[in-house]
């Protein structure tokens, strides 16, 4: 889409997102960067791809959000001097994407003011590079791990805390480590990758048909999403639409996927409170609602069941309305609880201004979804770029300013009761007919993209297709990209014990960020 | 505190049976004496790593806590340190980053320990398989006893994998 400002030569992808795609020049690209800045976009994802041989060239793609959608810039960059310009300094959430370009494809941004590894541990070696074609993946290598430079923080009274990459819980792998004076948190430095499998080299193996079962398993509290976003990228790519009742079906999927984490949180950040009670009541709730998503959709995050073309599975009348009274039931509920939740001092004396975010603060780093809405940044792909059916419904934008715990949790409230009711909605009004199309022929060098608003923000899936229908260049960006360096601004000033109850309140993924 | 001292007594008690073992899904035959295996499945100490997953297979050992399931009931437990743990529960495909702390972890633990693998990425290595980035099977990274597939398994299956590693010769489910 356009880029104020700036005429590219750009063409229009096809599919539900509103997107261009743009071969630029090293100054179009620095300029793009400035003027979407200066046009308050912000950027949604980096990447680059391996392309000598077919022009000589790497590439790099910056895909920005732009007023109308989403443009996409390509940038060659010739294969003999691998770099290109830093835009870091004008989207600071770009600094770790372009770390972990430099890591996986050996193209590095010139003058970029971070350039230690990123996703990089000690698994392969720093002069070789896992997206490059001519890597090979099965090779045997020395696993050493390397020196990682975590900046210091000196002065009187201060000390570090390093925490993981084995977390004192049932989380996910990663490394925290805390300056602090006392028990007061003076500098958080998050290192990840620990959870790095390889998603996009993985993708090569994958047929554009069938890679919706990678993308499905990229970040599994978040499947339909990247289900979803998939299946838009490949339809995109391959010029097809699934068929309206698929959509409905997408979007049910979707809106259970929200009430489901949203749950799970809720539980979550009670019992980091120190409320078992919120555990026990709310884990229950989430338990009745995977249990129906079993029998609904055989399986309880409804996992595999958005495919390129449109839904593998269906909803009988019978199914359509258990599902509209458990939403009305679990509803219900949730209010009682909210109840509990906003009447309990000890509760509330945890969650108000714990880890705030000031929106200027959002702002600057591009938060979206649930965290930057929390803090006013009003972006939400439902309501912005509605995908069938999400213009139909009118979806109520949840916004708040304060960015505290606090706020985090009322918007997981008030976003489970938009759900709830979209649920009902959606079991009203779903069209009937076929649910799933039949695939085209994918062209080598085709192009397409997704972008999904999941729970917890903007999941964005891009696809090139190979040869023989494969997929050439698979690359799946999680929301938690922009807000992990959110978090550790968040905890600045806060005491240590809270940090638990602050990371719950974003709940970040690793695997999603470090794929 | 009246809002929630009611829900509280209008909350039905939802807790179920436990599930039986599933011999199975053993890998290797029991290393560890019955004798030892009785008092263990009194109160058993769980660690859980996980060794790079998708986090699904987390959402269903994080339902084990939840009143159905209610694991604590059975006289099993998580805990913060491998030092203080009889079972190990692993997740994932183990990346390559992760190999060294799941080691530690394993080393850290004290004698008679017991490993249990979650998920088709912990039993086989899943839709990862072995790459640059990831070792596969956690059986390549450290000795399992019980392999639990399914992506995720649900809880009554994460459940009964570790009822198993936990299971007597003369078979009998605490509770």
């Amino acid at each position: 889409m356009r880029i104020p400002g700036i005429s590219l030569d750009a063409r229009t992808l096809a599919g539900a997102v509103p997107a261009s795609l743009a071969r630029v020049d090293r100054e179009q690209w620095a300029g793009a960067a400035r003027l979407v800045r200066e046009s308050e976009g912000r950027i949604a994802a980096l990447w680059g791809a391996d392309h000598r041989d077919l022009d000589a060239a790497f590439s790099v793609f910056a895909a920005y959000a732009v007023r109308d959608g989403l443009a996409i810039v390509e940038l060659p960059v010739a294969a003999a001097s691998p770099s290109y310009p830093d835009i870091s300094g004008l989207f600071p959430g770009a600094t770790r994407m372009q770390r972990a370009v430099r890591d996986l494809l050996g193209v590095a941004a010139e003058g970029a003011p971070d350039a230690r590894p990123w996703l990089r541990h000690g698994a392969w070696r720093q002069d070789e590079f896992p997206l490059r074609r001519d890597f090979d993946s099965s090779a045997r290598r020395e696993n050493a791990p390397d020196h990682y430079p975590f900046v210091r923080v000196e002065g009187d009274g201060v000390h570090e805390i390093a925490v993981g990459p084995i977390h004192a819980g049932i989380i996910e792998p990663g490394h925290f480590r805390f300056s602090v004076v006392g028990e007061k948190t003076l500098r958080l430095e998050e290192r990840l990758g620990y959870a790095h499998k390889g998603a996009d080299k993985r993708f090569e193996d994958f047929s554009i048909a069938d890679g919706y079962r990678l993308a499905g398993r990229i970040s599994g509290d978040s499947t339909v999403a990247y289900a979803w976003a998939y299946a838009q990228a490949a339809e995109s790519l391959l010029g097809i639409a699934a068929p309206p009742r698929a959509g409905w079906l997408r979007a049910l999927m979707l809106e259970r996927e929200r009430v489901a984490n949203h749950l799970g949180d809720l539980g979550a950040l009670g019992n980091d409170a120190a409320l078992g009670f919120a555990f026990a009541q709310f884990m229950r709730l989430k338990e009745d609602w995977l249990r129906l998503n079993h029998e609904v959709f055989g399986h309880r995050f409804a996992m595999d069941c958005i495919v390129p073309g449109g839904v593998a599975v269906n909803v009988n009348d019978a199914q359509r309305i258990a599902i509209a009274r458990q939403a009305r039931s679990i509803g219900a509920e949730a209010r009682e609880l909210r109840n509990v939740f906003d009447e309990h001092s000890g509760l509330q004396d945890r969650f108000i201004t714990a880890g705030r975010v000031a929106p200027e603060l959002a702002r600057a780093l591009g938060i979206t979804g649930l965290a930057g809405r929390s803090s006013g940044q009003a972006f939400d792909l439902r309501v912005d770029f509605p995908a069938d059916p999400y213009g139909e419904l009118a979806v109520g934008k949840i916004v708040h300013v304060a960015g505290d715990v606090a706020y985090r949790v009322r918007a997981r409230f008030d976003e489970l009761f938009e759900s709830l009711r979209l649920i009902d909605l959606i079991t009203s009004r779903m069209p009937v007919g076929e649910a799933r199309s039949t695939l085209a022929a994918a062209a080598p060098g085709a192009f397409g993209v997704g972008w999904i608003e999941g729970w917890r923000g903007e999941v964005l899936v891009a696809l090139e297709a190979g040869e023989g229908g494969q997929i050439r260049r698979g690359h799946a960006h999680d929301p938690s990209w922009q807000i992990w360096p959110l978090l550790e601004h968040a905890v600045i000033g806060n005491i240590v014990p809270d940090f638990p109850l602050i990371n719950k309140s974003f709940n970040l993924s690793y695997s999603g960020h470090d794929s | 505190m009246i809002p929630l001292i009611l829900k509280v007594l209008k909350t039905r008690i939802v807790s179920e049976a436990a599930p039986e073992p599933r011999e199975d899904w053993r890998v290797r035959a029991a290393t560890i004496e019955d004798k030892i295996l009785r008092m263990l499945g009194r109160a058993l100490v769980i660690r859980h790593v996980d060794a790079g997953s998708c986090n699904g297979c987390e959402l269903e050992i994080h339902a084990l806590n939840n009143p159905y399931y209610n694991i604590e009931s059975l006289g099993i437990r998580f805990a913060a340190s491998p030092r203080h743990a009889d079972l190990l529960l692993v997740t994932g495909p183990v990346t390559k980053a992760m190999e060294g702390a799941l080691r530690l972890a394993y080393e850290a633990m004290p004698d008679p320990k017991l490993v249990v693998a979650i998920g088709d990425c912990g039993c086989g290595g899943g839709i990862w398989g072995e790459s640059y980035a990831t070792c596969g099977r956690v059986s390549n990274v450290i000795p399992v006893d019980v392999a639990v597939p399914g992506c995720p398994p649900p809880p009554t299956a994460i459940l009964q994998g570790i009822l198993t590693a936990i299971a007597t010769r003369a078979t009998s489910t605490p509770r």
